[in-house]
C-alpha cells in the first residue's frame, strides 16, 4: 500500500465516523421531535407548557 | 443575597432544561457554521502544507489523528466534570451532559485508534503494539463503550446517572495515565511534541494545520454535544408524557 493510500484511508475512516455521528444525532433529534409532536397532538402536554400559554 | 449565591443562581437558571433548549436553539446553527469554516480552512492547510522529510505524505495523518486523540481525552474530562455536577450539585443537566458525551467520545477515540493504526503500519512497520499509550487509549475506548451500555441497561435515568457518575470519576484516573504514559514507560509511541512545558518542538509548517484542525474538532464536539443534549432532554420529556398518559388512562379505567 502506498503512503497516499494510508493517508486516504485515515481521512476516509475519520470522515465516515464523523458523518455517522452527525447522521445519528440528526435522526435521533428528528424522531424525538416527531414523538413529542404526536403526544401533543393527542392532547398530552406538560403542565408547565400549559401554564406558559 | 451574597454575590456568590447570586452567581450560582444565575448559573442554575441557565441550566434549566427549558432555558437550555431555547438558548441552544439560537447557538447551535452558528456553532455548526463556524465548525464548517474551521474544517474548510484546516483541510486546505492540511493538504497545502509540505510533507515531512522523513515521514513523507503520511505526516498528513497527524492532522486527524492528534486532534481526535486530544478530543477523546477532553470529552472524558467534560464527562468527569458533569459527573461531579451530578453527584455534588445534582445539577439537572449534568447527567444529560455526561450521558450524551459518551458516544461522541467513543467516536473520537475510535478515529484516534484507527488513524493511529494506519499511521503505524507505514512508519513503525506494524498496525498495533501493546505499548502503554496505545493500550491506555484502547482502555479509554472500552470505558466509553461500557458507560454507553450501562446507561442503556438501567431504565431509571436517575439511578443510571448516579452509578455512571461514580464509574466516570473512577475511570478518570486513566486520563493522566494516557497523557504521561509516553514519559513514564518506554513506548513505541513518540513523546509529546505540542503540549510541552518548554513549548512545541514541531515545525510551524505542521503546527498551524494541526492547531486549526484541533479547533475544528473541538467545535465539532461542542456542536454535536449540544445537539445530543437537546435530543436527550426531548427523550426524557417524551418518557414523562407517556407515563403521564398511562397514569391518566389508568385512572380513567379505575373510575369506570
Amino acid at each position: 500500500m502506498s503512503h497516499a493510500a494510508y493517508v486516504a484511508a485515515s481521512y476516509g475512516a475519520a470522515l465516515l465516523t464523523v458523518a455517522g455521528l452527525i447522521l445519528w444525532v440528526w435522526l435521533d433529534g428528528r424522531a424525538r421531535r416527531r414523538e413529542l409532536a404526536a403526544l401533543e397532538a393527542a392532547g398530552i402536554r406538560r403542565r408547565s407548557a400549559g401554564e406558559a400559554k | 443575597m451574597s454575590e456568590q449565591s447570586l452567581a450560582i443562581r444565575k448559573f442554575s437558571d441557565l441550566a434549566n432544561p427549558t432555558r437550555f433548549l431555547a438558548l441552544s436553539a439560537i447557538v447551535w446553527p452558528w456553532m455548526a457554521a463556524i465548525t464548517a469554516l474551521f474544517f474548510a480552512v484546516g483541510l486546505y492547510l492540511c493538504f497545502m502544507s509540505v510533507g515531512d522529510y522523513q515521514q513523507g505524505e503520511t505526516v498528513r495523518i497527524m492532522y486527524v489523528h492528534v486532534p481526535a486523540a486530544w478530543l477523546s481525552m477532553m470529552c472524558y474530562s467534560v464527562m468527569a466534570a458533569s459527573a461531579l455536577g451530578t453527584l455534588v450539585w445534582r445539577h439537572p443537566l449534568a447527567d444529560v451532559s455526561a450521558k450524551t458525551a459518551a458516544p461522541i467520545g467513543a467516536c473520537f477515540t475510535f478515529i484516534a485508534l484507527i488513524t493511529g493504526s494506519l499511521w503505524g503500519k507505514p512508519m513503525w512497520g506494524t498496525w498495533w503494539v501493546w505499548d502503554a499509550r496505545l493500550t491506555s487509549v484502547f482502555v479509554l475506548f472500552l470505558m466509553y463503550l461500557g458507560l454507553i451500555a450501562l446507561n442503556r441497561a438501567v431504565d431509571d435515568p436517575a439511578r443510571a446517572a448516579k452509578v455512571s457518575a461514580i464509574l466516570i470519576l473512577v475511570g478518570f484516573v486513566n486520563i493522566p495515565i494516557i497523557k504521561f504514559s509516553v514519559e513514564w514507560w518506554n513506548t513505541l509511541h513518540q513523546p509529546a511534541s505540542v503540549i510541552r512545558l518548554d513549548g512545541p518542538t514541531i515545525d510551524p509548517e505542521f503546527l498551524w494545520p494541526l492547531l486549526v484542525m484541533a479547533i475544528a474538532f473541538t467545535l465539532l464536539f461542542f456542536t454535536l454535544h449540544i445537539l445530543a443534549m437537546r435530543n436527550e432532554i426531548l427523550r426524557r420529556r417524551v418518557a414523562t408524557l407517556r407515563r403521564l398518559a398511562a397514569r391518566s388512562a389508568g385512572y380513567g379505567e379505575a373510575s369506570r
